[in-house]
């Protein structure tokens, strides 16, 4: 049988970055289970602006969980309750009926609020132009095993090719750390050969400018690895912090 | 030279290294203490040996180093992180599963640095420091210094033991965490380091331990 539940929704609500926030709490009901949380926040929307009331903002794009738009920090979570999904990939039926779901943003310092459930990500693209690429010619496209690639290093650049650069890692870190990211962004391309001549290098920028933008300090608690949606390992942590510090040590 | 200081992961390694440093010494000091166990002489020999001495001294004063370098790092480590962190906090809390000991660990080594006072205090005051600007009452043969303190006071034995146990919750996380900030991990090693850390911190714990409960019961016996 279809569940279908009443639940009452706890927004933070925030008019613009400088304006001081607070939350809102709005009732909903015949909320069927097989509702999206994204689609969720679609209907109490649509229930505001019936109200006269202003609609809540919150990023969303792909809505399948692959661009990494979607952010929310529902019930103490990022990205909810479930495990290794974003929240637009979160369905109703994981809640109770009659409860009280609390919609954050991420909190950060270097993700301020910009309205309601949005937050400012570009720290990320930030790093990533500090160095989260290849720019040396790598040549055509070789034939088929032309470079040999163990599974091994496959396998781990693809996982950590996975980050979709959501940022939970950062909205569940008690330190604001964004080593996950930056350690999965690093970890992709040095285990590859056409990324590996660039890896010192890379390594020293991504970090200098994670630093800069008043990222906190890893302390090594594994709350990003726990709340990540694609289930990016901190043993990217260990490989990037080795990176570095190879890095810097042959300089 | 500056990025030890000017980049996260080089304050991190600081951390790290002053940690194994720290955990070596906790090693040695505890072997040194179970001598005290089998013979009150060899025990004294040792606290002689470690007395006032150039190199005693010497040793005292890079041990103090490793101490305030790990300490006044972890402050100013701690300090960066909650301003990044920011100041809205969840209203809805942090749920995520982490250790306890993972989150807590400059709790957990304030806990260790009140034992330390108490400590010093009660050993390392008499001793060292005492022969050291030749004060009266200075102890060169700790042995009755220490029977003394545990079999007359037995509220000292619960007192280090609490201490222990803050130690042990410290060095559970602290041991894989300073391999992990030096880059030894990987999804491998991840589970033999936490083993490793496990083992290394009950060890520590189980033979400092030794000294104040053998002690402490003999004094409940007197």
């Amino acid at each position: 049988m279809e569940k279908v539940i009443n639940i009452t929704v706890k927004v933070w609500r925030q008019k613009g970055p400088k304006a001081k926030g607070g939350f809102e709490t709005y009732p909903l009901n015949n909320i069927s289970g097989d509702t999206s949380f994204l689609e969720m926040l679609d209907i109490l929307n649509e229930q505001l602006i019936n109200e006269g009331k202003e609609p809540i903002a919150f990023d969303n794009d792909c809505r399948e969980g692959i661009c990494g738009m979607c952010s929310l920090y529902v019930n103490g979570h990022p990205h909810g309750p479930d495990n290794l999904i974003t929240t637009c990939q979160l369905h109703m039926r994981h809640f109770k009926d009659g409860e009280t779901i609390t919609v954050e943003p991420w909190r950060s310092a270097a993700f301020p609020v910009i309205r309601d459930l949005m937050v400012d990500r570009q720290a990320f693209d930030k790093i990533m132009q500090a160095g989260g690429y290849v720019s040396v010619n790598t040549g055509g496209v070789p034939d088929a095993n032309s470079i040999p690639i163990s599974k091994l290093d496959a396998d781990e650049a693809m996982d950590a090719a996975s980050c979709i650069g959501c940022g939970a890692c950062v909205a569940a870190c008690k330190n604001g750390s964004a080593m996950l990211f930056v350690s999965a962004k690093v970890s992709q391309l040095a285990l590859l050969p056409q990324g590996k001549i660039e890896a010192k290098a890379r390594a020293k920028a991504m970090i200098a400018k994670m630093d800069e933008l008043g990222f906190g300090n890893c302390t090594n608690t594994r709350a990003c690895e726990l709340e990540c949606p694609k289930g990016v390992s901190i043993s990217n942590i260990a490989r990037l912090n080795r990176e570095f510090l190879k890095a810097k040590l042959s300089d | 030279m500056y990025w030890l200081f000017n980049s996260s992961i080089g304050r991190k390694l600081i951390m790290s290294i002053s940690g194994i440093f720290l955990i070596l010494f906790l090693l040695f000091h505890a072997t040194m203490n179970l001598v005290l166990v089998f013979s009150a002489e060899a025990y004294d020999m040792i606290c002689e040996a470690l007395g006032a001495n150039w190199y005693a001294i010497a040793g005292t004063l890079v041990l103090a180093g490793g101490f305030v370098i790990h300490i006044a790092y972890a402050t100013w480590l701690t300090l960066q992180n909650r301003q990044a962190r920011g100041a809205d906090n969840y209203a809805s809390s942090n749920k995520t599963q982490t250790e306890w000991a993972a989150k807590n660990m400059y709790v957990l080594g304030l806990i260790i640095v009140l034992g330390l006072a108490i400590h010093l205090w009660n050993f390392w005051y008499n001793m060292q420091f005492k022969e050291l600007l030749h004060l009266e009452g200075a102890v060169s043969g700790g042995s009755g210094l220490v029977i003394g303190l545990f079999s007359d006071c037995p509220v000292y034995t619960l007192i280090y033991l609490a201490w222990l146990f803050a130690i042990w919750f410290h060095l559970t996380h602290g041991v894989w965490s300073a391999m992990q900030t030096i880059g030894f991990n990987n999804k491998t090693w991840f589970p033999r380091l936490k083993v490793i850390g496990n083992i290394v911190a009950t060890i520590i714990m189980i033979v400092f331990a030794v000294v104040p409960v053998y002690f402490g019961i003999i004094g409940l016996f007197k």
